[in-house]
């Protein structure tokens, strides 16, 4: 039982002592599969797997995403990382980009020094 | 050479303004009409929205930049042989002032993202903002790393399965 005052580690270990979800992790690190892959693998019913699976997906382990009647189950790592250490890699890939986009404004503008005032046509 | 040195680029900030949006501000050296076309133009965009550090390189990159117009941005990545597009449509075009662009290639959960760059003297205030359908569709962009097109997440994520492998002695 996941209570809401573990924390989110307490949670993704509480998640992790039991075999069959450690088997659905390694699994779906293999490839995505929908609940009913899963319980035939796992020789489990539907309830049975749906229930392992909604333990890992309140872990933030796996997510899981309707399309049409299926349900399919991946990895996710929505609580593994901090937010903010997501956040602070985020910043770090777009500071890249613009670092990059400065030495493109910076040719542009020497351009237009070289070819006198430009207008949009 | 001052190498230990990070005042050669201005910061960029990142901030999670609300449970649906994110948003990040950066000031470049050069007028708004520059750095719109930059934004704006595919030859441009191609030299910097994928560099180096993103271990991805361009494809193809297509952009009609005006309202209604559609863009695709195809990339290739060195441990994948499937291309990765991204595309959607931009919803509003203002020149030099603000643009707004659908992400379609998630589905629904996709933001939208408005740019707006404001000119301050020399310079030129871009403000980008992803708000996102639904808290859950951030978090879940955050979650599979998504918005970067590289995951962090998943690298610790496959380190935490080999060691569960380990663990149930498989290799």
């Amino acid at each position: 039982m996941v209570q809401y005052s573990q924390t989110r580690f307490d949670a993704a270990f509480a998640a992790l002592s039991d075999a069959t979800r450690r088997g659905v992790l390694e699994q779906l690190g293999r490839s995505d599969a929908s609940i009913t892959d899963l319980a035939q693998k796992f020789h489990m019913t539907l309830t049975g797997m749906k229930k392992h699976v909604g333990v890992l997906e309140q872990a933030g382990l796996v997510t899981t995403e309707k399309v049409g009647r299926v349900r399919t189950c991946r990895l996710g790592a929505r609580r593994l990382e901090d937010e903010a250490a997501w956040i602070e890699g985020y910043r770090q890939r777009w500071s890249a980009r613009f670092d990059a986009l400065d030495k493109v404004i910076e040719e542009l503008k020497q351009k237009e020094k070289v070819d006198g005032r430009r207008k949009r046509e | 050479m001052d190498a230990g040195k990070e005042s050669e680029s201005n910061p960029t900030t990142v901030e999670r303004t609300s449970e649906r949006e994110m948003v990040v501000r950066r000031t470049f050296n050069g007028p708004a009409r520059i750095v719109f076309a930059a934004w704006t133009t595919p030859d441009l965009l191609m030299r910097w929205w994928a560099p180096k550090s993103y271990g991805i390189t361009f494809i193809s990159c297509e952009a009609d930049v005006r309202t209604g117009g559609t863009y695709r941005f195809v990339f290739g990545h060195s441990a994948s042989d499937q291309p990765m597009a991204f595309f959607g449509k931009y919803i509003e075009v203002i020149p030099n002032a603000r643009l707004v662009w659908t992400n379609d290639e998630g589905g629904e959960g996709g933001a939208v993202t408005t740019v707006t760059f404001e000119e301050r003297g020399a310079e030129t205030l871009v403000v980008m903002r992803d708000l996102y359908p639904s808290k859950e569709a951030l978090d879940e962009a955050i979650a599979s790393g998504n918005t970067s097109g590289i995951s962090d997440q998943f690298a610790q994520l496959d380190a935490l399965l080999v060691t569960l492998s380990a663990g149930a002695g498989r290799s």
